[in-house]
């Protein structure tokens, strides 16, 4: 008799490991023979290269090679975009591993030292001399698309990259008809992902077999494989990516990089191992970041609140190059998701992907959604406030009705279960809300600014039916894939193709495999990240791994009780329509005494000593699962803040979540989920954001300077949660990753608001700075 | 993060780290080397050698000697926040110590190298100024001391001469009746102070008998408010009395403003009016 562990919040293997140091991540790997690599970045956001010489640097100690865009060219493919928005007039310009004629970004690669210590390689980099002729910089996304704007790539003018729009009804015959219109300009500020783990790739060249293994920091070692191939000219099946332990991703881990490139290249030219690691100020500069949009924003409604139109342009900075994902996430994750939880009719929006001479941005935690739940947010709290009603009415006013199975969208999405009030109101009773506006009236009267805010939210994710991925663009598909594999003693691996690295799915895989046939959970072991060791999958990001990865390890798991009832009817000479399961034993309906445990029948199914008629031996299967629909996780979340009118501080008193992410394998991870997501969003509200000076420099290139959420700036985070399940996956999940970060920014944004309304105060750009609310309150005392 | 070539030396003794120092040209101490590595990571500083004097026993510890505080160079954060001594003869000290950065950083960072490296947004400087420390040096010229508002002399520079190495600081004992706090407004990256304010006052009789009021983080070396201290001597530390003394202090700013991304000089000045007079708030409350 097993317990049923699905459903239960037990502990996540992963941790000891991690928590011990015992893990084994990419810069952990040594290997005979290994020289170590270092890349020479651009200090300049836009210049021409007139001259680099490497001679200097190529005499060091232990310096074994020095290679420029010069060596690369021809041998290496310049790295591609794969996301191709359709009907959006996207520009693909060049992207070379190392850039030869022009820099774009500081941090763009220049050269390569190759050395046999990593020292020596750091040491030798200082040789180098680069001759530089500086140009004009742009980063700000609205400036870099107007004329006269500095221009990045000959082939993108205005550095418009793409043109994107989504339309549904008639938004202007709307906003013509209104009784009434509010605008706003939301601006979310350029992130950086900042995992634990820094980026890292170790490349091993054999020439006699030409192998390429190459280590890597990835989120989706498959597509890796896929892209390394596309870039190294080495044909894929004799590509391997592994992707060891990974700490941590939040998006910055799915790119291909030029740096994993560069290591392939390098091991290519000496025919040893190569490895190379970012520093944390090379994260700073080279890894992609997140968000950096502004929003130019409105709402059409009756005069009682109810929504009739939303329109939107969209500035979104892409930095100096497309990155791998890049286009489809201000467009598909962003713009689709304009009508939130909201029945709103009429939605047109226009979106400008903008080169601008910073880091590359692709997608980071909640990729798009955010960036749509602020605006539709925040914009409801403006109409509320131009109303005179109370915010929360407004919302209530325009959910969309529960529904449970598909509800359409103007945007073309089909939404596929909701219970959205139902969220608010879970949410509204655990923050005592009225009490609370009670609280807040009397905390005005003394002068006091305490503020409250709240967010819905509905995201896709899930991703996705690989029909629709080639309808908008993705250069791939969104299935995955699993094999369960029973051994001899009854124990099980599970091969998947996507690539948990902090989330969990260790333990929460195992967790199905052990509710759908009954093995003890510790009995089953997760196989993940190596492309030789594992099936085709398309990597851990859009919160799909759990609702898509996972699937497939259930319709695997499936198919190995399917098989199991057929040699147990055999060996309980029944027949199989007879035989019932239950906690792991299968046997002849009414006499539970006799029966086969799913060991009995992984002992017989391995050794085949008497199988029945026909059926191959072993135990094991593996199923490929391409979603019908993406997944809608929703939910409502509340922040209480109180802001100091003497020094512009915030104090984010109170954190309530409410999530609905369908059926939970594992509560607590949830609960973890949810932890993490919501201060990673509360981060650009109050503290985050990378800043540029005039001539593209940044001047957040440390953690002195960038600031990232920490505990002590956290409440402790309330979190509840409803559970509406999915109708179309086989397990009811939906998926939780991204949720936090989705909600957070607009709940504690339209908090700080709050608190600053009954100054005038109406918006500030984030992060929130102490500073900039202070220059607001003054501006506002001084009747400005 | 990789640091340029160095060699590493360690000093048995202080008379022995002067002698590396004077041996190797280039040299520098390392005591807890939470700003010296950093720096050096990224190859903003890089010595020819180190030479290592946290294995000095003598530099390290608290004793009081003749109505002063002596605390060896080499004494970290959490060992001075949690004194008994320091907390009943210089409280403010304790207070300041008991903020720096977090608590790894207050279990490795010294006394002696905070004072020495003198970032201006660093918490004990504020506190030791404001209570008349003095620096004890030793060098190849023998030993002497240098009054702690003197001891800086410019954006990251101090009176210490080549060779010299700071052995301890000696802080008098607050009067009987003093009142003192520490508060900062930290940076939420780096945590260092954007603003400090170490003040202490002393009240006789329901008046103000003394004070002394310096702030750090609103320019590159720390501001003695002496506009605050004059108004406050004589007052009756009441809250007008405080306001106004905390008003005051617009006029002590001479010195090279601090401004960066997060805050301007502007908003640090506003700022220090603020935290002023929170600081003149408790330590006022807290005298007599
Ligand atoms: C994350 C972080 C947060 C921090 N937050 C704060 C904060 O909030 N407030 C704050 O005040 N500080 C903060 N600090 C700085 C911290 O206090 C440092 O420990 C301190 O500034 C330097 O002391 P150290 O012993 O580490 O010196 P080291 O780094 O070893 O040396 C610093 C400099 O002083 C010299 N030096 C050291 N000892 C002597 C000596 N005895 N005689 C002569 N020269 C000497 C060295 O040569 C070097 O130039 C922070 C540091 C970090 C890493």
């Amino acid at each position: 008799m097993t317990t049923r562990v699905f459903s239960s919040g037990i502990r996540r293997r992963e941790d000891p490991r991690l928590i011990t140091g015992r893990a084994s991540y990419t810069d952990d790997i040594k290997l005979p023979g290994m020289v170590y690599a270092a890349i020479l970045r651009s200090m300049y956001a836009h210049a021409n290269i007139r001259s680099i010489d490497t001679s200097a640097a190529a005499g060091q100690p232990g310096v074994i090679a020095v290679y420029t865009g010069a060596d690369t060219e021809g041998a290496l493919n310049g790295l591609p975009c794969a996301w191709l928005i359709p009907n959006s007039d996207l520009k693909t310009p060049a992207h070379p591993a190392i850039a030869k004629d022009r820099v774009r970004y500081v941090g763009d690669a220049v050269a390569v030292v190759v050395a046999e210590t990593r020292y020596q390689a750091e040491d030798a980099l200082e040789h180098i001399v680069v001759e530089y002729e500086p140009l004009d910089a742009v980063l700000n996304p609205k400036d870099a698309a107007q004329d006269g704007a500095p221009q990045l790539h000959d082939d993108a003018p205005n550095n418009v990259a793409f043109t994107w729009a989504v339309a549904g009804g008639d938004a202007d015959a709307a906003f013509a008809d209104a009784d009434v219109t509010v605008s706003d300009v939301i601006t979310l500020p350029r992130l950086i992902a900042n995992p634990m783990e820094p980026r890292s790739a170790i490349a091993q060249w054999v020439g006699a077999t030409g192998e390429l293994t190459l280590w890597n920091t990835s989120q989706n070692p498959h597509i890796a494989r896929f892209l390394t191939c596309v870039v190294t000219g080495v044909p894929e099946h004799k590509i391997r990516v592994i992707a060891p332990e990974v700490g941590g991703g939040f998006g910055s881990k799915i790119p291909y990089y030029p740096d994993e490139a560069i290591t392939a290249f390098c091991s290519m030219r000496l025919g040893v191992p190569v490895k190379w690691t970012e520093t944390r100020s090379e994260n700073y500069l080279a890894t992609t970041q997140g968000r950096d949009h502004i929003e130019e924003v409105e709402m059409a409604a009756t005069s009682d609140g109810k929504i009739t139109g939303l329109r939107t342009t969209v500035y979104a900075g892409l930095g100096a190059y497309l990155s791998t994902a890049a286009p489809g996430v201000p467009t598909i994750l962003h713009g689709l998701m304009y009508s939130g939880a909201y029945d709103i009719p009429n939605i047109s929006g226009t979106i400008y992907g903008v080169f601008n001479n910073g880091t590359p941005v692709d997608a980071y935690r909640g990729a798009g959604r955010p960036e749509a739940t602020t605006l539709i947010e925040r914009l409801v709290d403006v109409l509320a406030a131009e109303l005179g009603m109370d915010p929360v009415e407004v919302r209530r006013k325009n959910l969309i009705p529960k529904f449970e199975n598909g509800h359409d969208v103007v945007t073309g999405l089909t939404y596929d279960s909701g219970d959205y009030g139902a969220t608010l109101d879970t949410v509204l009773d655990a923050a005592g809300y009225s009490a609370l506006r009670e609280e807040q009236e009397q905390a005005r009267g003394e002068g006091r600014l305490m503020g409250v805010g709240v967010s819905t939210y509905v995201e896709i994710c899930g991703l996705g039916p690989s029909q629709v991925a080639g309808a908008v663009g993705f250069q791939g598909g969104l299935w995955e894939s699993a094999i369960v594999r029973f051994h001899p003693t009854g124990k099980v691996n599970v091969m998947v193709g996507s690539s948990p690295h902090g989330q969990g799915e260790e333990t929460t895989f195992a967790q199905i495999v052990a509710e759908e046939v009954g093995v003890g959970v510790d009995d089953v072991e997760i196989i993940h990240g190596d492309t030789d060791l594992t099936p085709m999958g398309w990597g851990t990001y859009g919160s799909r791994t759990t609702a898509v990865s996972g699937a497939a390890v259930t319709l695997a798991t499936r198919k190995i009780k399917d098989k199991s009832k057929a040699l147990a009817a055999h060996l309980l000479e029944a027949a199989t329509e007879d035989i019932e399961y239950e906690d792991g034993r299968f046997f002849v309906r009414g006499s539970p005494d006799q029966h086969k445990t799913i060991q009995d029948i992984a002992l017989m199914a391995n050794v085949a000593w008497d199988m029945p008629e026909g059926m191959e031996p072993g135990l094991e299967a593996s199923a490929f699962y391409d979603p019908p629909n993406f997944t809608y996780p929703f939910g409502a979340h509340l922040a209480v803040v109180e802001v100091d009118p003497a020094t512009g501080q915030i104090d984010l008193q109170r954190y309530i979540a409410v999530d609905d992410c369908g059926v939970q394998i594992n509560p607590m991870i949830v609960e973890g989920q949810v932890h993490g997501g919501v201060a990673q969003g509360v981060g650009p509200v109050l503290w985050e954001g990378v800043v540029y000076d005039e001539s593209g420099q940044p001047l957040t290139g440390t953690m002195l300077d960038y600031a990232l959420p920490r505990a002590d700036g956290l409440p402790d985070i309330e979190v509840q949660s409803n559970t509406t399940p999915s109708p179309h996956h086989p397990l009811g999940v939906k998926g939780v990753g991204e949720a936090g970060t989705i909600a957070s920014t607009p709940t504690v944004y339209n908090a700080v608001m709050d608190a600053l309304r009954p100054l005038g105060i109406t918006r500030i750009d984030m992060p929130l700075t102490p500073e900039k609310v202070w220059r607001a309150m003054q501006d506002a005392r001084n009747g400005g | 993060m990789y640091p340029a070539n160095t060699t590493y030396h360690r000093a048995g003794s202080v008379a022995e780290a002067v002698q590396l120092l004077a041996d190797n040209e280039g040299a520098k101490v390392l005591a807890g080397g939470h700003s010296l590595i950093p720096a050096m990571k990224l190859r903003l500083a890089a010595p020819q050698a180190l030479v290592d004097i946290g294995h000095i026993a003598a530099l390290r510890g608290i004793s009081l000697e003749g109505g002063s505080l002596v605390i060896g160079a080499l004494t970290n954060f959490a060992t001075i926040a949690s004194s008994e001594l320091v907390q009943a003869n210089a409280p403010v000290l304790a207070e300041a110590t008991g903020v720096v950065g977090d608590p790894a950083v207050r279990n490795r960072g010294t006394i002696g190298g905070n004072v020495s490296h003198g970032d201006p947004a660093s918490d004990p400087p504020t506190a030791l100024t404001a209570l008349g420390a003095t620096y004890n040096v030793s060098g190849p010229g023998g030993e002497r001391s240098i009054a702690a508002s003197d001891f800086p002399t410019g954006l990251l520079e101090n009176a210490l001469q080549d060779n010299e190495i700071l052995t301890g600081v000696s802080v008098p004992a607050l009067a009987p009746g003093s009142g003192s706090a520490y508060v900062k407004f930290p940076h939420p990256a780096s945590r260092y102070a954007v603003v400090g304010v170490a003040a202490i006052v002393a009240s006789q009789g329901g008046s103000c008998s003394s004070a002394s009021v310096v702030i750090g983080g609103v320019e590159t070396t720390p501001t003695r408010a002496s506009s605050v201290e004059a108004a406050l001597v004589g007052s009756d530390l009441g809250n007008d009395a405080l306001d106004a003394a905390a008003a005051a202090v617009a006029g002590d700013f001479t010195g090279d403003p601090m401004s960066d991304i997060f805050a301007s000089d502007e908003y640090r000045r506003a700022m220090a009016a603020v935290y002023l007079r929170r600081a003149l708030g408790i330590a006022a409350s807290r005298a007599g």
